[in-house]
């Protein structure tokens, strides 16, 4: 199979196999959930517990396997058990660094544990780990999509209180919104929306699907809405780019994926570096106001 | 001469914004304040001073039926206080807002006309347009598109201050909005309040730590030190008798040729911690 620059040729290629367009269909839903959580992620200061609730996933995917059940059913079974544990804990807890990395680090030996009593393939961890979304059946896509829609239902019913009471938690309560509701939602659908974007990045990297989208997005427009839409478009397009280029080299898809977020990422810091040392404004007096850094948008 | 501490409600109509009757509030085992009888008539601009740990922002939490009284009766607009009463403006102490927020303040402003609202939809035209206006009656028009993160501490209360008004609120409560602010900024604020007051007649309660920028604005002093409350005009609570009667102690109110006001001797080491 050879690239041309006639992409839709390109794309028709790929799409006879079933495997691809299973990759392809997984990863938009994938990539549409993830970058809507991903933006409360960001404004929630979150995303440590997001890394983390990859990571208690994956002892929950290894149990799974050992057990010959579909490791998915293993991750939202200990996401949620996790997520929902973070949010009882308090308005603060997701922002714990300690204690959540205490519970992470034990949570993945109790995974590495799973796997060794396991004796099939060793794959099954590496897939875990670093995603395989070529890997998926028409199946899984099915149940990716059904738990999409349900995310995405979920988010639209809850979508404003919960952005209010990640902005502005003091008022937010005083106005009478159930603070406490609403972080268990957030919790929940986050644990979920994790669950099955390890199915394309894995769970180390879920960083870069989940939480480095959004935190390009905000450097690129300061309104929620635009923001949340920017982080879908590029969540999709590190997705999509990632998949066509593995068609064509031989190296995993989760590597260009998380490349690309990355190259985005640094793309937008570096533009806004550059084009804040370059106003005059910036260069001519040192404003006080300006410890915020550039805001080139 | 009545004592200020012991005065109880003058009017009990409807037409008073806040009526206290004997209200005792704390914690657990522990007594913030205790048998404080005082109100607030409607379009009153309000001063709620007092030591740290006296219980101002607890004052605030009853309002709002965050808290509930331990003892007495309390009236907020004619009726029992409430969580989400959409006729209170609040504006809570925020230390810090992270640099990182990049949020356009003109979004926080629409969330607080919007942002108890379930439901899908997007942004409403009523929503926008209620959310400029309430930006444009501080003087923060131009705010509007900048982000959270990149304004100074004078900038951030303005927003806050249209966020809260933006349901247009008849009732006000301002936590501390001047603590972070030099002098002159704490002018321009209060400058900005004083005119909300009177040109909407919005009553209004604010937390602060020095009265001196308030002073001339101010129809009213609620005073909570050592688990007590007093309330009258400045002239009356601000005086070395009242002070001395509330704090336990000799407490002396100084003056400056510029009418500026210092109080000697009120900070009690024996003063109980906040919880």
């Amino acid at each position: 199979m050879t690239f041309s620059w006639n992409l839709v040729t390109d794309l028709r290629d790929m799409w006879q196999y079933a495997f691809m367009r299973n990759a392809f269909e997984a990863g938009t839903i994938v990539a549409i959930v993830a970058g809507i959580i991903g933006y409360i992620v960001v404004l929630r200061r979150s995303a440590f517990a997001t890394h983390a609730l990859g990571h208690v996933g994956f002892s929950g995917a290894a149990g799974a396997v050992l057990f010959g059940v579909n490791p998915v059913y293993g991750l939202l079974l200990f996401t949620i058990g996790g997520g929902t544990g973070m949010a009882l804990l308090g308005r603060r807890a997701s922002t714990r660094d300690i204690e959540i990395g205490t519970v992470l680090a034990f949570m993945l030996g109790l995974g590495l544990v799973f796997l060794s009593l396991y004796t099939g393939y060793a794959t099954e961890a590496y897939s875990i780990l670093f995603g395989e979304i070529l890997g998926i059946s028409s199946a899984g896509v099915l149940l990716t999509l059904e738990a999409g829609l349900i995310v995405f239902a979920v988010l639209a019913i809850i979508y404003r209180p919960l952005l209010f009471s990640s902005l502005d938690e003091d008022v937010a309560e005083a106005k009478g919104l159930p603070m406490m509701a609403l972080g268990l939602a957030f919790m929940i659908l986050l644990a979920v929306t994790i669950s099955f974007a390890v199915q394309v990045v894995g769970v180390l990297l879920i960083f870069a699907l989940m939480v480095t989208p959004a935190a390009t997005a905000v450097r690129l427009t300061k309104r929620p809405l635009y923001a949340a839409i920017v982080s879908v478009v590029i969540s999709l397009f590190a997705v999509w780019v990632g998949l066509f280029i593995s068609w064509y080299e031989p190296y995993p898809v989760s590597f260009f994926i998380v490349s690309i977020a990355f190259a985005l990422y640094v793309l937008v810091r570096g533009g806004a570096a550059l084009s804040a040392w370059l106003s005059p404004r910036a260069r001519a007096v040192a404003v006080p106001d300006s410890q915020a850094g550039p805001e080139s948008a | 001469m009545s004592s200020v501490l012991s005065s109880s409600p003058d009017v009990v109509d409807g037409s008073a914004a806040i009526v206290a009757d004997h209200v005792e509030v704390g914690y657990r085992n522990k007594v913030v304040w205790h048998d404080a009888s005082f109100d607030v008539q409607r379009g009153e601009f309000v001063a709620v001073i007092g030591p740290n740990g006296s219980g101002k922002t607890t004052l605030f939490r009853l309002l709002l039926g965050l808290q509930r009284p331990r003892r007495g009766s309390l009236t907020v607009l004619g009726e029992p206080p409430r969580r989400g009463n959409v006729r209170i403006g609040y504006v809570p102490q925020r230390h810090t807002i992270d640099n990182d927020t990049h949020v356009a303040a003109s979004a926080l402003v629409r969330l607080g006309a919007s942002g108890s609202r379930w439901g899908p939809g997007v942004a409403f035209r009523a929503v926008a347009d209620a959310a400029d206006e309430a930006l444009a009656s501080v003087g923060a028009t131009e705010l509007g598109s900048k982000s959270l993160g990149s304004m100074s501490g004078g900038e951030l209360q303005r927003v806050f201050l249209a966020e809260a008004l933006v349901g247009n609120p008849e009732m006000l409560l301002l936590d501390e909005p001047l603590s972070n602010l030099d002098l002159r900024r704490s002018r321009e604020l209060v400058e900005v309040v004083h005119e909300l007051v009177r040109s909407r007649h919005v009553t209004t309660l604010l937390v602060a730590h020095d009265i001196n920028p308030l002073i001339e604005c101010l129809d009213k002093v609620i005073y909570i030190a050592n688990g007590h409350v007093a309330t009258g005009p400045p002239e009356t609570v601000l005086t070395s008798p009242s002070l001395s009667e509330l704090y336990g102690v000799p407490v002396e109110v100084l003056h400056d040729s510029r009418g500026n006001i210092v109080i000697v001797g009120g900070e009690n080491p024996h003063e109980p911690e906040a919880p």
